[in-house]
């Protein structure tokens, strides 16, 4: 078998990849941020929220994590234009992101909550503080970072799990893989190369999540807790 | 001993072949019927109708050559994959079957003159105005990604149009029926199917990206037939027949075709 590679075919459109990784790093953060804020409110409203509310979440839970990425991602495209609700390729896919992270993030900041030591409410409530500022103060940063290492997989897993956004026509990594891919018919070099940019951001991406937590989530002294 | 049993199968072999050498169109001339091989899974050029009975520009066509020659018309279903297969091994005279021409079929079989267009264009509402690529310049269009129409409007469409390629047939006409989109380009096949199966998009044919007609096959060496229906074809040209079914199953007329 002879296997004559020609990167330079798919290297000389590297302004593509790089279009694609930036579009694939963008909808991460933009799925990060929102992700994160959707799995703390979920989980406090899933643990000490009115009643009314815990089941609404809890269904929602159940069904993004029971249902795959790439039928939601569909759904949110070509499904809700018949209700009325036209999104962009990438506002869909952010959407799409963002709902899926937040229902994964929401049992993993809950398993952080529920491993909270109940003697450490107790102390705070005896302080005067209010259920609010126990929560906020006392029982979300050592729990956020208890789960740090898992939020931050969950994140890398919805990063790479963005390659199928491309199926909607959003500019991502792997839409413009598949571009030059069919381009040029150099397959194995263009998946090659994006396998490798994927991966270089992955590392990247848990690093500077690692680094990023301690610093501006939950403080440094809530991860040595 | 061996040398008569030679001379004698070769002799056999010899009438036989002196007995086939009978062509196509006399054989389909003393038989009244020809054997006419068409697409089944192709609309508009061949599909089953509600009837079950195969219908389509290359039916109207296969009936039409069937009756200029004054014989019945054997429909003889066939795939992409084996119509040409069914010309060499005879089982069919001619192949109507959105057959495009190029080197390697013409190793292996002949071609008669065009019969009918094949294209990609674009296809957007009635209500929306476009008129030839430049038009696309602030518009969406949904396009299949490495296909034919994708190559053409890379390199057509102005660069303040937003093209937006998707994976498959499939999902380019779901962006386009779900308001994904406000046009597509695709095979005027694929576009046929949409617009008969969603009429409340009101699409039409805006243009044309690209032209790869379609040609009848004869088998090979069979010249007096090939020179028969390309009577045929050149008379139905002349008197308008194959605008009238270019007309009726494509949406527009057939246009200068190929020799």
């Amino acid at each position: 078998m002879s296997l004559a590679l020609d990167f330079g075919a798919v290297l000389i459109d590297w302004p593509l990849l790089a279009r694609g990784a930036a579009l694939t790093v963008a909808l991460t953060v933009a799925a990060a941020l929102a992700g994160l804020a959707i799995g703390v409110a979920g989980a406090w409203a899933r643990q000490q929220g009115p009643l009314w509310l815990r089941a609404p979440v809890a269904a929602y839970v159940e069904l993004i994590r029971n249902t795959p990425f790439i039928v939601q991602l569909f759904f949110i495209f070509f499904g809700l234009p018949s209700l009325g609700l036209k999104l962009s390729p990438v506002a869909a896919s952010a959407l799409a992101m963002i709902v899926n992270l937040g229902a994964y993030a929401i049992e993993i900041v809950r398993g952080g909550l529920l491993a909270t030591p109940r003697g450490q409410v107790d102390a705070g409530l005896s302080l005067a503080l209010t259920p609010r500022q126990v929560f906020f103060l006392i029982v979300l940063p050592p729990a956020l970072a208890r789960t740090w290492p898992a939020t931050a997989s969950q994140i890398v897993i919805v990063m790479l799990g963005s390659a199928v956004c491309g199926q909607i026509a959003a500019e991502e990594l792997s839409y413009y893989a598949n571009l030059i891919q069919s381009r040029n018919f150099r397959a194995f070099e263009a998946y090659l190369v994006a396998t490798a940019l994927y991966l270089a951001l992955a590392v990247a991406l848990r690093r500077a999540l690692m680094w990023a937590g301690p610093r501006f989530l939950f403080g440094r002294s809530a991860a040595q807790r | 001993m061996i040398r008569r049993t030679l001379l004698a199968l070769a002799a056999a072999t010899l009438l036989a072949g002196a007995a086939q050498a009978q062509t196509a169109l006399d054989e389909v001339m003393a038989k009244k019927l020809i054997r006419i091989a068409i697409p089944t899974d192709f609309p508009p050029y061949g599909f089953v109708g509600p009837d079950l009975q195969p219908q389509g520009l290359d039916v109207d066509m296969a009936n039409l050559i069937g009756a200029k020659l004054g014989v019945k018309v054997e429909l003889v279903p066939v795939t992409s994959a084996n119509r040409i297969p069914y010309l060499q091994t005879k089982k069919a005279d001619l192949v109507i079957s959105t057959l495009g021409k190029n080197a390697e079929r013409e190793k292996v079989i002949d071609f008669t003159a065009a019969y009918s267009p094949f294209f990609q264009a674009v296809y957007a509402a009635k209500a929306l105005p476009i008129k030839g690529s430049a038009d696309l310049a602030g518009k969406s269009v949904a396009v299949t990604r490495g296909a034919i129409e994708d190559m053409e409007l890379t390199k057509i469409a102005p660069a303040a149009a937003d093209l937006k390629r998707f994976e498959d047939n499939n999902a380019t006409v779901s962006a386009f029926v779900s308001g994904q989109t406000q046009s597509i380009a695709t095979g005027a096949s694929v576009a046929d199917n949409m617009i008969r199966r969603n009429p409340q998009l009101g699409a039409e044919f805006k243009f044309l990206l690209k032209e790869s007609p379609n040609f009848i096959g004869v088998a090979k060496g069979e010249d007096k037939l090939r020179v028969k229906v390309n009577e045929i074809i050149a008379a139905a040209q002349k008197s308008g027949e194959l605008d009238k079914l270019a007309q009726k199953w494509l949406g527009r007329p057939a246009g200068d075709l190929p020799q």
